[in-house]
């Protein structure tokens, strides 16, 4: 299976991404932001990071930048994206998901271990998943989800929230929610599922001397539903 | 321009004599740009002209040393062709004025340093200081300087593994801030300073010059008064995503020959950068000013020169790779530009709409920098203080452990370390919070651990002593995590020293470090001296940070300080004497500030350390934690919170009193938790190696037991450490 995952400048999670893909088996090639096409692949990622320092609002000029409209190509022809953390933001900038990354609730940078919900129905990112809970990894300043009230419900209606922080028993309330997000929503698909925006990053946790290994089922599951 | 005289000389930082030794060695007036560069290269921060002849003896060389100090970080070798590049450096009087860009400034140079040497930078640790709690200026400053590293090491995408913070009165008006950043490099693609070769093109590459910073290191060598406010344009602006940029343009550059030598413009910028370059090839340097890419407009070759812009690196390449450079740079939207060559005049000459505008010989701003003999006061052993159990009488170890975990000193930090990203680059295996950060050499089966570590409050009362605590504590926090200890760097923080007790203060802490040092093969192999922390004619307690690096052949043998299984037994190694002077329990508790520190018994250190870390290569140890502040209980009791497990304390036999056993602080003690099936092996090993040790407990679940005291629920004593520090900073 191919991937590509996208180089901004100051994208800083593309060579853990790049690690993790090839760990479970994608050939996967770096991407330059000033490139114009994307080459054949089954997967394209758009990995953490500062793109372009993030001086204006979080993703809001790698949504502007070269490649991205071969990615937005790709993506409205059923191709499958991932966007982690400043992927997600770029992909909320793109308006390829829906809703707004706000700053943290506390108004500060979190870096830990959480745990999240994650959505089985009718996609190719979880489906086959054993776990319902997954100890993922979040590394960021501005994640508080926000969407309107009607976004929202036709989100839900739509099965289109894909993961939800919750504790290690899988309930979601205030207190397993980091950073203030809606619902506890820490990432959204699009109607059609075939694009992934999330804030917890897999790729950090794919191994047991790590913090997690629960990544390891995010990338096998995705393998998996390629093949 | 301004004819120069003494008084502006002196306004410049420059003594009297020491601008009539410029007329003297010029034969000449230097005219204002030059005594803008004499100033900036004679400067305590860049000629260490108080410290050098101390940090001469200092022991530099080891079997795994590539680089010693005077390069722009150390190197040492972990084999398989790979090589550790680190170093320490102090970035105080920028955060004290500005702590957020202080603070992430001090984080962009030192990266600068490492990468410098064409390594990438895998983890970055901090030690910072702050004054009492209840100083008002405390709390912003705190919050402002783990922003800044945060905000810079977060967005270039280097791990935050390990740091160490602390709290004293003796910081009110004067915080420091000490970075540390490692880097790994191949040992063959190591780069260095020394230009080499006439007619070579001098590259500026990086971010334009502006007017920040300029005499920052001046700034740096000058104590504080009231007039601090004034001060804020000389400290600098940092760009993470610029140095992230320029830290990938560099690497790239790197991966073929084109490079003669390189070095970063830190501080005193341009003027440091091309001295330092041209001084270490026994060259002349020509730059043409006006080619500098400039931020702001009309700057002087006097403002060019003194800037202390951050990312930016200078470069001598090899003739005819310039296109190549260029494309490089351009590649990644960084400016490029040749401003000069080397030439065989040995000065450095400046040149502007050309005309020249400066022109010294090289060496009158090197190796003729002045270079004192300071006087110094030794300091005298201070009287041990006689506790009886009347000092202890009402007090319950219990309360007391509370109390101790609760401290500033004592209490978790874990508000502070969520906030710097600790997993990117996917190496983490241990991260902060523990004895060391570990991160997995990318790709091999090694591992790095690194700690820092100080005691101010040590080298204070006996600085002889504290220096050589200091390097233990280091060799044993690496010790801990299974790393085998391989060089350490250093960070001098200090008061003023032209007052010989300052003086004294340093020269007694080096050598003590140096002491231990030697005995433990612990090389020095970088460093930076930040003197002149003082405010209002008061100075900081002296405050070496020692930052230590340390090997583990197999990162699956790194163990951490967490508890593992309920039945296993603890034990103590090292012998428990009971000396409580200067501990948290005499200061906190007692309110007791005098006494000696604890004793280092050198031989101790190292016996018990490598039986320690024997024990941990064959799997016989499952946690370990040194005994530091707050004595065995309160070490133990950190193990328990993060094993969420409990202990039981066996019946405590001996002549110590119970308070002096759980709360002193002597040195050289580990401890260590053992599967019951192993104890017998483990104690013939600590026989034949003459180490001392204690049976002192068994896990059990969720509480701490001792014989006689109310028992102790671990989730609790959990929350009184964690929420010092957060309840402190919401309120």
């Amino acid at each position: 299976m191919k991937s590509s995952v996208i180089i901004f400048p100051g994208s800083n999670c593309d060579r853990d991404m790049d690690v993790a893909l090839k760990k479970f088996g994608f050939k996967n090639k770096m991407i330059w932001h000033n490139d114009n096409n994307i080459p054949k692949s089954d997967l394209v990622v758009l990995p953490g990071g500062f793109s372009y320092g993030d001086y204006l609002r979080c993703g809001s000029i790698a949504a502007k930048s070269n490649i991205i409209n071969s990615v937005i190509e790709f993506a409205n022809k059923g191709g499958m994206v991932i966007g982690i953390c400043n992927g997600f933001q770029i992909l909320i900038e793109t308006g390829l998901v829906t809703g707004a990354l706000l700053r943290n609730k506390y108004l500060k940078f979190i870096c830990k271990n959480i745990f999240v919900k994650v959505n089985k129905t009718q996609n190719k990112y979880f489906n086959k998943i054993k776990k319902d809970i997954l100890e993922l990894h979040i590394a960021h300043n501005d994640g508080n989800y926000f969407c309107s009230k009607d976004d929202l419900k036709s989100m839900q209606d739509n099965d289109q929230i894909a993961v939800r922080y919750c504790d290690s028993n899988g309930e979601i309330s205030e207190n397993s929610n980091p950073n203030g997000s809606i619902q506890n929503i820490a990432g959204v698909f699009n109607e059609k599922k075939n694009i992934l925006g999330m804030m917890p990053h897999p790729e950090r946790v794919i191994d047991n001397c790590l913090s997690s290994n629960d990544g390891s089922y995010f990338f096998e599951n995705l393998l998996s539903n390629m093949k | 321009m301004i004819k120069v005289n003494e008084k502006i000389a002196i306004d410049h930082g420059l003594k009297k004599d020491e601008y009539k030794k410029i007329c003297e060695l010029l034969k000449r007036n230097p005219n204002l740009t030059e005594l803008g560069i004499f100033s900036a290269m004679w400067n305590e921060h860049c000629s260490y002209k108080s410290s050098k002849k101390h940090l001469k003896k200092l022991n530099t060389k080891g079997k795994r040393v590539i680089q010693g100090p005077g390069e722009n970080a150390g190197v040492i070798d972990i084999g398989d062709n790979d090589a550790i590049v680190f170093k320490i450096e102090s970035h105080n009087h920028p955060s004290f004025i500005e702590p957020y860009q202080g603070a992430a400034t001090g984080v962009g140079g030192i990266l600068r340093d490492v990468f410098t040497m064409g390594a990438r930078p895998i983890a970055n640790l901090n030690s910072i200081h702050f004054g009492s709690p209840s100083n008002k200026k405390t709390k912003s400053l705190l919050r402002g300087v783990v922003q800044g590293i945060g905000g810079y090491g977060n967005c270039i995408g280097v791990p935050t593994i390990a740091g160490q913070t602390s709290f004293d009165e003796s910081y009110n008006g004067n915080i420091l801030v000490n970075a540390m950043t490692l880097g790994l490099v191949k040992k063959d693609k190591i780069f260095y300073s020394k230009a080499a070769g006439l007619n070579k093109p001098v590259i500026y590459v990086g971010s334009k010059t502006g007017r920040d910073g300029i005499h920052g290191a001046s700034m740096a060598s000058a104590k504080f008064d009231d007039k601090i406010e004034e001060k804020k344009p000389t400290v600098q602006v940092g760009d993470p995503f610029t140095e992230k940029l320029l830290l990938e343009a560099c690497l790239e550059l790197m991966r073929d020959d084109s490079i003669i030598a390189i070095q970063d413009m830190g501080a005193a910028g341009l003027t440091s950068s091309s001295v330092e370059m041209a001084s270490k090839g026994k060259l002349g340097i020509e730059l043409h000013l006006d080619k500098v890419p400039c931020r702001e407009e009309n700057m002087s070759p006097y403002e060019i020169m003194l800037s202390e812009s951050q990312e930016r690196m200078l470069i001598v390449l090899e003739n005819g790779k310039e296109k190549k450079a260029k494309e490089i740079f351009d590649k990644w939207n960084l400016d490029f530009s040749i401003i000069g060559k080397t030439t065989n005049s040995k000065n450095i000459e400046l040149y502007f709409d050309k005309n020249k505008v400066a022109n010294i010989p090289i060496d009158l701003l090197s190796e003729e920098a002045p270079e004192y003999d300071r006087k110094w006061k030794k300091n005298k052993l201070p009287q041990k203080i006689n506790f009886t159990k009347k000092d202890f009488k009402n007090l319950k170890i219990t309360d007391v452990l509370k109390k101790i975990l609760a401290s500033p000193n004592v209490c978790s930090k874990q508000w502070i370390w969520e906030q710097y990203d600790h997993t990117v680059m996917g190496d983490t295996i241990q991260k902060p919070g523990g004895d060391a950060g570990v991160v997995r050499v990318h790709g091999s089966e090694k591992a790095i651990a690194a700690t820092v570590d100080s005691s101010a409050s040590y080298c204070y009362s006996h600085p002889l002593s504290g220096g050589k605590q200091i390097v233990c504590e280091t060799w044993r926090n690496l010790i801990c995590v299974g790393a085998e200890p391989i060089a350490i760097t250093n960070c001098l923080n200090f008061g003023n020293p032209e007052k010989p007790e300052n003086m004294g203060e340093f020269v007694e802490c080096v050598e003590g470090l140096n002491e231990a040092s030697k005995f433990l093969n612990f090389p020095v192999v970088s460093g930076n001296v930040s003197f002149y922390n003082e405010t209002k004619d008061k100075g900081i307690k002296p405050t070496p940070t020692i930052g230590g690096v340390g090997l583990i052949k197999n990162y699956k043998n790194m163990i951490t300080m967490d508890l593992k299984e309920i039945g296993n037994i603890i034990l103590v190694v090292g012998k428990t004497e009971g000396h409580l002077d200067q501990s948290i329990f005499a200061k906190e508790v007692l309110n007791e500030k005098k006494g000696p520190p604890p004793e280092i018994n050198l031989f101790n250190e190292k016996n018990n350390g490598e039986t320690i870390l024997k024990l941990i290569k064959d799997k016989l140890i499952r946690s370990a934690h040194d005994v530091s502040l707050g004595g065995i209980i309160t070490g133990i009791a950190k193990m328990c919170i993060k094993g969420k497990k409990g202990i039981n304390f066996y019946k405590f036999k001996g002549l110590l009193d119970k308070f002096e056993y759980f709360f002193s602080e002597d040195q050289g003690r580990y401890i260590v938790e053992v599967k019951k099936e192993n104890v017998d092996k483990v104690k013939k090993i600590l026989d034949k190696n003459s180490n001392h040790y204690d049976l002192i407990g068994e896990v059990i679940e969720g509480n701490i037991s001792i014989n006689d005291e109310p028992t102790l629920s671990v989730d609790k004593l959990a929350e009184y450490n964690k929420d010092w520090l957060n309840k402190y900073m919401v309120n």
